[in-house]
């Protein structure tokens, strides 16, 4: 900090003389100067190390890349130029405006969503969860919802408590959110998204944990989903090889060519990079392309082979940093309302990557979840941005403490 | 955290945040925790897993030694040959599961379609021979004996062969050089089993699903030697089996030669001669059964006896091990293995086992001798020996009157050893033994029985020493059957069973006095008593008999010999086994055994020899002939033959002709001789591989030889 700013700091603005462009970026009260930095280069970070092995998983894929090894590269990096130019706009326009357009936006991702289920939409790995657009390009609508989902409940749910009148949001308010909730999910069970719905559960329940309704309403909602998950069992809603699907992570041997082996070569991919890996673009298991869907939902195996178990702990531990940030900018806003969507964010990224890596390690059920940043993924990669822009406007906005 | 209290912040939320943190953070340190375990903990063996994934193998398979005889001359080595093989997971994958292809290929082969459908199933516990047992993924072999014409038929035409090779491949052949088939001594190979590779994984020598492994014989005992390794090339490849590089590579190591004691010629004459002698057993009346003698089985042994090592060794019946190769018929199969095959791949050499009947008695007069008596005593020779009301008659002899042991030998006295035998057991305590002695016994121990000799041929048998232990044993697994049948004694059979219920625990007189000339319980192998002769020859060591000679690797350059070893020395001292051994070639000039070596130049050559003639109850009797000379021992049994001197005697006297150049006048011919002196030097090797060998005439002249001179 230098002397002239500081002199400045105590003039009033009204009657300084108008600062200059660096002077605007820099000053205490700037965006830039509250951003914070630490989440934002995490976040970055984690993305270009995506683009690397996005790269390593595709560059030799010739049927993918259409023969430019470079061409998945380039592309997570534009993505995740644009996922930056979001995560800006989000912050320009602030989360403050942008609540009051929330029912717009929660309409919009439904409609977007529902969408999908029409002719408009197409099938990837049986699930419809695809919207095509002109140009070559395609959305992944459910995506957007979990922004929507977050978004719409804490405007519900911090409306009354915002307001002063009460201090938690009471049973009608909660059954409200739970009731909006109910269509992104529903939209997205038809399609069907099962990865994306168990996503939009722990958001769900992470909004209302933070939105300090009532713990009835949490034990319920957990109670709801264990009792969903033995009615499905016990009744036989699901075929006898879905649920073998499901369960094929813990046990290769129930789908040994389609799950289980997916599982199976993922184990094997990461459990052979050892403690420093096989070196970039060495990987036997990612070069010979054992480990399908690599650059996306296994993107995590080629760091496990190709970096080993310091370069795979290390998105681990960025992971962590940025949640451990969202965690922080959750607990320092004041409004309810920026708390529930920072929480909402939290649980969203946290079980995503958990869900994730998880998959990969063996330990989760395989779903088609991104992970957020390092996954290929142009939807998947906006949406994360603009959660992040969502956090920094959140960030930006809270009175700035005397104990920062 | 700030301490000014904020709007909207209450501490239940407060709380909740926390626990949201908790919850998030313990999830990631999960996500560690199970990534330790993956990369740090069990990496190696993900990091084995990921190497096998990756790498292709294509394998090129080792050439397989060659077995030599003591001079060279290949008793198996191998032959390219056109091999036809199926490859079953292609024929799967056809819609009739590749019954057209088959049918079209036993078209081709002219072979019914049924065995070549049996030859391609695979073998499970319900599945009888001809099955296929090795690995589901390698190509099976339907035959080997494809002409050039069938290959180019199959493969011009690969279209309507999907799955069918046919392609040049190197297969073991038993060349049989002079009509010496060696069958049991060479054994035979088969393809390796899947518990077989899981075995051998981690161990010096892995083995390919290619391999074939020796299943008996010397093709078993030096399988490692033999089967050298196989090149392995790998290639890197990805999920699609597309090549992407090429690992680590090994070269193919040819395996090693294995150079036997075996000559070929001898070998030759020893096979046509123990099939000549049991030929002419089945032209004898036999007056106990009133039939010919059958002269179902037989083996002959020829032994150099200052080393033990196998000049030739036949057991009959025989087979043509070439009925192995490329996979075994099940016809050839059935009449290998049947109820009424007669087991042919019996080495009866070394696993077949009889009584020794008189043959044995060299180990009952170095008893005699060990327990105190006089070689040169007197001991009366009696027509008959009588304990109690049973009488022991002395089968093979006369009443000689009052001899010394060895002229007992040379006549083959039974009552002599009678006599001594149940003095012997007198002194032990008779049917109340304290600390027995056991003089003949412990003897029939010394000398090698009821042990293995430890010859390098597997599944050798051990033969039986019927001592007290084992009575005991023997009455206790037995002694149930034996009361209840014993019961209601009327007949022969019970009473013997009645008498062995309440004593057959006991030594019992008789035992003894049987025991002391070779028959009753007692069990040898031709082996042991080969080594047992030899010992007497060469001044008292047991050897190991050996058959593999040396091991040479393939250029020649490494040679690894396999020396003699003993296993024992006789009990004798140099005096009485000197005694022994002049007893023995009086067996030979003026004993039992001299109207079978007359005109034999007992001066130049000395012969000695024992003959024996054991009884078997509910058959005929073995004959066994046992002969040395300071260089060679020959022993042959044959089975339900009659005596040994009348059944074996020819045969064995021909064996020494051809070794020596004796002819039927005793004349010596140097020139005729196939080998006066044993083998000493080995065959050489050239570093081609080329091994210089004499050719051989096969003994008959009816067959050409084809395989004589050089081979590779």
């Amino acid at each position: 900090m230098t002397a002239s700013h500081s002199s400045r700091t105590f003039s009033i603005r009204r009657y300084a003389p108008e600062p200059g462009a660096w002077g605007k970026i820099t000053a205490r009260d700037s965006v830039v100067r509250k951003l914070d930095w630490i989440l934002l280069l995490s976040c970055a970070a984690l993305s270009l190390i995506g683009a690397v092995l996005v790269h390593s998983a595709t560059r030799n894929r010739t049927e993918l890349n259409h023969g430019e090894p470079y061409f998945f590269f380039l592309r997570h990096l534009l993505n995740t130029g644009i996922g930056l130019a979001l995560a800006a706009l989000t912050i320009w326009l602030g989360h403050r405006t942008l609540r009051g357009a929330v029912p717009v936006l929660f309409g919009l991702a439904v409609v977007l969503a529902l969408l999908v289920l029409t002719p408009l939409g197409s099938t990837i790995n049986g699930s419809r969860s695809w919207l095509a657009i002109p140009g070559g390009f395609s959305l992944q609508p459910a995506e957007f919802t979990k922004i929507t989902i977050t978004l719409g409940m804490a405007m519900i749910l911090a409306a009354r408590v915002d307001a002063g009148d009460r201090p938690h949001p009471d049973h009608r308010t909660v059954v409200q959110a739970l009731g909006l909730a109910a269509i992104p999910v529903a939209v997205i069970l038809l399609m069907p998204d099962l990865g994306s719905v168990m996503v939009l559960g722990a958001i769900v329940l992470g909004v209302l944990m933070a939105s300090g309704a009532s713990n009835r309403w949490i034990l319920g909602l957990l109670g709801t989903g264990v009792v969903g998950c033995l009615a499905i069992w016990q009744f036989g809603l699901l075929d006898e090889y879905q649920i073998a699907r499901f369960a094929a992570f813990a046990n290769p041997s129930l789908d040994p060519a389609g799950v289980g082996y997916n599982t199976n070569q993922a184990r094997i991919a990461i459990g052979g990079g050892g403690l420093t890996g096989s070196g970039l673009f060495r990987g036997s298991q990612t070069t010979g392309q054992f480990v399908p869907e690599q650059q996306t939902d296994f993107i995590f195996t080629v760091a496990g082979e190709e970096l080993g178990f310091l370069g795979a702990g290390l998105i681990i531990v960025l992971l962590g940093v940025v949640l451990w940030r969202a965690c922080r900018i959750a607990r320092e806003t004041t409004e309810l309302y920026g708390t529930i969507v920072a929480a909402g964010i939290v649980a969203w990224f946290a079980f995503q990557a958990f869900e994730n890596i998880g998959m990969t390690l063996g330990i989760m059920p395989v779903t088609g979840l991104p992970l957020p940043f390092v996954s290929y993924g142009g939807t998947s990669m906006f949406a994360v941005w603009i959660a992040i822009g969502l956090l920094q406007s959140i960030r930006a906005q809270r009175p700035v403490s005397a104990a920062r | 955290m700030s301490n000014i209290p904020e709007t909207g912040r209450t501490s239940r939320v407060t709380v909740r945040l926390i626990a949201i943190q908790i919850l998030v953070f313990s999830l990631l340190l999960t996500l560690g925790g199970r990534l330790w375990y993956l990369q740090i903990r069990n990496g190696k063996e993900y990091a084995n897993q990921a190497r096998s994934n990756h790498v292709q193998q294509v394998i090129d398979p080792a050439t397989r030694g060659s077995i030599l005889d003591a001079r060279g001359v290949p008793l198996a080595d191998n032959q390219t040959r056109l091999v036809v093989s199926a490859s079953r997971t292609d024929l799967l994958k056809i819609k009739d599961r590749g019954k057209a292809v088959l049918a079209r290929l036993s078209q081709v082969l002219g072979m019914p379609e049924q065995e070549i459908r049996n030859k391609v199933r695979l073998c499970d516990a319900k599945t009888p021979q001809p099955c296929w047992n090795g690995s589901p993924y390698q190509p099976i072999p339907i035959t080997d004996k494809a002409t050039t014409q069938q290959a180019l038929q199959i493969r011009e035409r690969s279209e309507d062969f999907p799955g069918i090779s046919a392609e040049p491949t190197a297969v073991r052949r038993y060349a049989a050089p002079g009509d010496a088939n060696s069958a049991q001594v060479l054994g035979y190979l088969s393809p390796v089993t899947d518990d077989e590779i899981t075995k051998a994984k981690d161990s010096r020598s892995p083995l390919l699903r290619s391999d074939q492994i020796g299943r008996s014989g010397l093709e078993r005992t030096y399988d490692s030697e033999l089967r050298g390794k196989a090149g392995v090339t790998r290639y890197e490849v990805d999920n699609l089996g597309r090549v992407i590089g090429k690992a680590k590579s090994d070269r193919a190591v040819p395996g090693s030669h294995v150079i036997t004691s075996i000559d070929a010629r001898v070998q030759a004459i020893a096979e046509k001669e123990l099939d000549q002698a049991q030929k002419d057993a089945r032209n004898v009346f036999d007056k106990n059964t009133g039939t010919n003698y059958k002269a179902d089985a037989g083996a002959v042994v020829v032994m150099e006896t200052k080393t033990g090592r196998v000049v030739a060794m036949a057991s009959s019946p025989t087979y043509d091990p070439n009925a192995w190769v490329g996979g075994i018929s099940g016809k050839d199969y059935a009449k290998l293995t049947g109820k009424d095959s007669n087991y042919p791949l019996l080495n009866r050499a070394i696993q077949g086992q009889a009584a020794p009947g008189s043959i044995f008695k060299v180990i009952s007069t170095t008893a005699a001798v060990n327990a105190g008596y006089d070689f040169d005593g007197h001991y009366p020779c009696t027509s008959a020996f009588n304990i109690g009301d049973q009488v022991f008659k002395n089968f093979e002899s006369e009443n000689y009157g009052a001899i010394s042991l060895g002229r007992a030998l040379e006549v083959s006295c039974d009552t002599v050893f009678y006599d001594l035998a149940y003095k012997q057991w007198q002194k032990d305590g008779g049917n109340n033994p304290t600390h027995p002695a056991d003089w003949f016994y412990k003897t029939a121990h010394q000398f090698g029985l009821g042990k293995e000799t430890g010859i390098d041929l597997p599944n050798e048998v051990r033969g039986r020493v019927p001592d007290r232990q084992w009575k005991k044993d023997y009455w206790q697994a037995n002694k149930d059957g034996w009361c209840a049948q014993g019961e209601h004694a009327d007949d022969y059979v019970s009473k013997i069973a009645k008498e062995n219920c309440e004593s057959g625990m006991k030594m019992r007189a008789g035992d003894s006095v049987n025991y002391s000339i070779g028959q009753g319980d007692t069990l040898v192998t031709p082996i042991q008593m080969a080594a047992i002769y030899s010992a007497i020859a060469n001044g008292g060591t047991l050897y190991n008999p050996t058959v593999g000679k040396a091991i040479v690797s393939p250029d020649g350059k490494h040679i690894r010999e396999i020396r003699p070893t003993a296993h024992g020395k006789l009990p004798d001292s140099p005096k009485t086994l000197r005694q022994i051994d002049d007893a023995l070639a009086g067996v030979a000039t003026r004993g039992t055994a001299a109207w079978r070596f007359g005109g034999w130049p007992q001066d130049k050559i000395p012969m000695h020899a024992k003959t024996g003639t054991a009884e078997v109850y509910g058959k005929q009797t073995t004959g066994w002939f046992a002969t040395y000379t300071k260089d060679y021992t020959v022993l042959m049994t044959i089975s339900q033959g009659g005596t040994g001197s009348g059944s074996a005697g020819p045969a064995v006297r021909k064996i020494y002709n051809a070794l020596y150049g004796v002819d039927d006048s005793g004349q010596i011919d140097e020139k005729a001789a196939l080998l006066p002196q044993p083998q000493a030097s080995l065959p050489k090797i050239e570093s081609d591989g080329t091994i210089q060998a004499q050719p051989i005439k096969p003994v008959s002249e009816t067959l050409p030889d084809e395989e004589e001179g050089q081979q590779e």
